[in-house]
């Protein structure tokens, strides 16, 4: 959920020699910072070093202290005639696949969607406020309800959504979304897309308020047509919070774990990555092969992250 | 009619059916979990559109079990500690990210925003380890501790960028007074980020009752179980037949303060939400 950006607030070069007030200054600053890092350290550095480790051993939930150092044995190994580990497990490249098509597809979606969203509440009419408060409720809703209600609404005997279709005429039979394996991931999708949509509205919404309003005078005085410009300025103009939004939501959909959990619990159509690096953290009580795949997650998010903040400070220098 | 005033009047048309349909989609599903909830058992399996008679046996037979009181006193604990917590921590972070500038700051900021894009499984076993070892597995402890992990580099980032806003003069009057950096901070700068404070307790607050992961993994007994993972084990006599309508109105239960909050703080809270993100 964290939305924040690269920007920093300016930092000036101190080229100037340190007076003692600064210098007392700097060391409050420390100070202050200290227990904020002693924390962070306890909760997010700490741990993430000790599941690398355990990700080299054959610890077990039960006592973790036990495991002893097996080297990469749970990402891949060779016992003389066939490969083991992780890396050759079908049902983590699985997971994988699960994962990405749920990123792809929902960020996909959820992009697009904010996006017109957005323009539509950009436009001003009585009642905008309310209405832009309202939208907000997808987003409020915890993700555990969000998912119960659906799986209600999405019940195959008994839903909403089947008795709708089926009274349109879009469907002959009742359609069973969670069960089935070519649904399931759609069933995830619909949820998660419904759920985060506002939150991609509102960056675009902030977004559109900041974009300066004299080229659209221009535009229309010249009499140019509405999309063209919607091509031409206002796309332009709001790729980098495009952007922003977009990588926020592809960090958040490569860890998900709730939605899936709830709607369709361990099934293998929708399993993800998370769900399964817990399944065998927890449920299987095998910390060293979870940690793996835990670290497996760690590595393709912070790269995403790192080309993030890489694109994020080149935009900043080609601003300055 | 002109062909004018036909189009416009089309337009106008089609653009009240386009937010109608944003409502819908928006609203509906938690409208449609209310009239669930206000259905005896018997006429559930009847998809109705809105509520005929309303029947508040399931609402009763939720405020009857212990468990889920128990769940929802166990999530507010949580919640308003983690928000304390994490409040407390960051505005002295974020004095000193958005007041001073020392060498170090950028990475420490970037440090913070990498914290922030952990996947929380990540530390899953890690974490695991240091609650057993600080002993408090299946306590409130461990989630209060655990949750600093989402919301503090969250309340930092937000913070340090409102901190930053404040004009400088301000606390130049103060250090000439000789006020210490302490009450500089709770004195001269504090009062000024009431708004910002509340704006950014608000979402840590949100974001600590809904999480699920660290919930389900750290605690163990009924007592001790917040309100998602005591909703997500709801069940009923076998896995194909849960009871929806008392589902629903535990759901409901727990959903309509979050909701109204929304509704009042909907500024703030777009304002939190989108702070420092879009202003690069």
């Amino acid at each position: 959920m964290p939305v924040s950006t690269t920007h920093a607030p300016r930092e000036q070069l101190l080229l100037t020699r340190e007076t003692p007030v600064q210098r007392r200054q700097v060391r409050t600053a420390w100070l202050f910072l200290t227990p904020m890092l002693l924390c962070l350290a306890l909760v997010a550095v700490w741990p993430l070093l000790r599941t690398f480790w355990f990700s080299l051993t054959d610890a077990n939930l039960a006592d973790t202290s036990e495991g002893s150092f097996v080297g990469l044995s749970n990402y891949l190994f060779h016992n003389g005639s066939n490969w083991s580990g992780i890396l050759v497990d079908p049902q983590w490249w699985n997971a994988v696949r699960n994962t990405l098509h749920f990123t792809v597809v929902s960020v996909g979606l959820e992009v697009v969607l904010g996006l017109l969203v957005a323009l539509l509440l950009n436009i001003k009419f009585t009642g905008r406020a309310l209405v832009r408060a309202l939208i907000l409720i997808p987003w409020a809703i915890p993700t555990i309800v969000s998912a119960k209600i659906w799986s209600w609404m999405l019940n195959d005997q008994f839903g909403i959504i089947n008795h709708l279709m089926l009274s349109v005429g879009l469907i002959d039979a009742p359609l069973a979304w969670t069960a089935d394996a070519d649904l399931s991931m759609w069933a995830v999708i619909i949820v998660d897309v419904w759920k985060t949509v506002p939150f991609v509205t509102l960056l675009m919404l902030a977004a559109l308020q900041m974009l300066p309003s004299d080229c659209y005078d221009a535009a229309r005085v010249d009499g140019i047509h509405p999309l063209k410009v919607f091509w031409r300025v206002t796309l332009p103009l709001l790729m980098p919070a495009l952007l922003v939004a977009a990588i926020f939501r592809i960090l958040d959909s490569l860890r998900v774990f709730d939605v899936i959990y709830v709607l369709t619990s361990n099934s293998s159509s929708t399993m993800s990555m998370s769900v399964y690096a817990r399944q065998h953290l927890v449920e299987f009580q095998d910390v060293g092969y979870g940690s793996a795949a835990s670290t497996l997650l760690f590595l393709v998010v912070a790269v995403i992250a790192m080309l993030y903040l890489y694109l994020g400070r080149r935009q900043m220098e080609v601003r300055s | 009619m002109s062909l004018r005033l036909l189009k416009k009047t089309l337009l106008r048309l089609g653009f009240w059916c386009l937010i109608g349909v944003l409502l819908l989609y928006a609203v509906f599903p938690f409208y449609y979990a209310i009239v669930t909830s206000l259905k005896p058992s018997g006429a559930l399996f009847q998809v109705s559109y809105w509520v005929e008679s309303p029947d508040f046996s399931n609402y009763a037979a939720v405020l009857h079990q212990a468990s889920f009181l128990r769940a929802i006193g166990n999530s507010l604990v949580v919640a308003l500690c983690v928000v304390t917590l994490a409040l407390f921590l960051s505005v002295t972070a974020a004095y000193a990210l958005g007041r001073v500038k020392f060498r170090g700051r950028g990475t420490v900021l970037m440090m913070v925003l990498g914290v922030s894009m952990f996947p929380q499984v990540a530390v899953l076993s890690g974490l695991f380890e240091v609650i057993r070892a600080l002993g408090l597995y299946n306590t409130s402890w461990a989630l209060i501790l655990s949750y600093t992990i989402f919301t503090l580099p969250f309340t930092v980032w937000v913070l340090t960028t409102f901190m930053g806003q404040l004009p400088h003069e301000l606390e130049e009057a103060a250090i000439m007074d000789g006020a210490s950096p302490w009450v500089t901070l709770t004195r001269v700068l504090l009062p000024l980020l009431w708004p910002a404070l509340i704006t950014t307790g608000l979402l840590a607050f949100i974001a600590a009752w809904n999480e699920f992961l660290f919930a389900l993994t750290f605690t163990l007994t009924d007592t001790q179980r917040t309100v998602p993972v005591a909703i997500a084990l709801i069940s009923g006599g076998s896995p194909h037949e849960l009871p929806w309508g008392l589902l629903m109105a535990a759901s409901v239960l727990v959903t309509v303060p979050l909701v109204i909050l929304v509704l009042i703080f909907q500024r703030r809270i777009v304002s939190g939400l989108t702070a420092g993100a879009l202003k690069g």
